[in-house]
């Protein structure tokens, strides 16, 4: 798979409702945040904790959020912010359209 | 046991999860993860069975376990303050850590089997924190077994909420205008913090600098005193 972001990018978490072991927290599900780098690509680990260790990989990102962006009601700096990785199949480009929202104008 | 080195060494990480995802079998409403006094009953009887097995049949032999735990537990701080002293005397050193841990702390002859390393600089500007919410993600290569603070649900859970108080409690209060910067190992990547040198150091040499360099420092919930 190749990665569809790379640094800069706006993106969105999507909330893919899986179960078991899923390396995507749900405070960041539906968040907007800043692709920071590219961080090389990985097996899935929902499918490695189940036994499935023959790819493919998945490319992961290190994505960057602005802590007021997480929690509305946040305390700090303004300034400060959360790092996480993330995989490809967590995101989609924040600004496309999305299906709901019909046709765009 | 995957053997040194191996991708998905990141398995021994999440003992946590899978305790929490067999908690889930029982009960949707049974805490995350069973954090008692004597640690978790249940899968220490299941380890204890599986191990005595394993003896019986001749596929682990008597100590073999315990010399395992002993290779995993023998790394410590002392690696990453190595590691911190060599960045803080040499900048080109400095400069390839920071664009790849994992290759500039073989330069030093330490291995990072887990995972990737990132590590993260704090300057005057920018303080960095490290986290795992998801279970105890921890460079264990280079500063051991993390402290029970830190696989505790309350750390877990606030470092990512309101850090600053976080911190506070650990004594340490940033200054307004610093950005505070939490890193959320939660995949392949480790991280550690690359702390400032302390005021008054110029005159220390490489390994009277590596003395200095703290465990908590390199998760980010202190910084060095100036000497």
């Amino acid at each position: 798979m190749k990665p569809r972001f790379d640094a800069g990018d706006r993106v969105r978490v999507l909330d893919l409702g899986k179960a078991g072991h899923v390396r995507t927290p749900f405070y960041v599900r539906h968040r907007v945040g800043t692709v920071m780098h590219r961080a090389g690509a990985f097996l899935n680990p929902e499918d490695l904790a189940v036994g499935r260790v023959c790819g493919p990989v998945v490319p992961l990102y290190r994505v960057g959020f602005a802590m007021v962006e997480l929690w509305p009601d946040y305390a700090g700096d303004p300034a400060d912010m959360l790092a996480i990785e993330l995989y490809d199949h967590w995101l989609e480009a924040d600004g496309l359209p999305s299906q709901s929202d019909g046709e765009a104008p | 046991m995957s053997a040194d080195g191996h991708p998905y060494d990141h398995d021994h990480d999440h003992s946590q999860d899978h305790a929490h995802d067999h908690a889930h079998g029982h009960d949707a409403h049974e805490p995350l993860v069973i954090e008692d006094e004597a640690g978790n009953i249940e899968g220490q009887i299941l380890v204890a069975a599986l191990q005595a097995l394993l003896v019986e049949r001749n596929l682990v032999a008597p100590g073999e376990v315990r010399r395992e735990i002993e290779r995993i537990e023998s790394p410590g701080v002392h690696l990453g303050a190595k590691i911190v002293a060599r960045a803080w005397i040499d900048d080109d050193f400095r400069r390839r850590l920071l664009a790849d841990g994992k290759s500039a702390v073989a330069e030093l002859g330490i291995g990072v089997g887990e995972a990737q390393l990132i590590v993260v600089e704090n300057d005057p500007a920018t303080h960095n924190l490290v986290c795992c919410t998801l279970c105890s993600c921890y460079p264990r290569s280079i500063l051991g077994q993390p402290p029970a603070w830190y696989i505790s649900k309350a750390y877990r859970a606030r470092a990512v909420r309101e850090p600053r108080a976080v911190l506070k409690e650990f004594g340490l209060e940033l200054p307004a205008g610093v950005q505070l910067v939490v890193h959320d190992s939660n995949a392949d990547m480790r991280y550690l913090v690359l702390p400032q040198r302390p005021e008054g150091t110029d005159d220390l040499d490489e390994a009277a600098l590596a003395d200095l360099v703290t465990r908590d420092c390199m998760i980010g919930v202190a910084v060095l005193p100036a000497a």
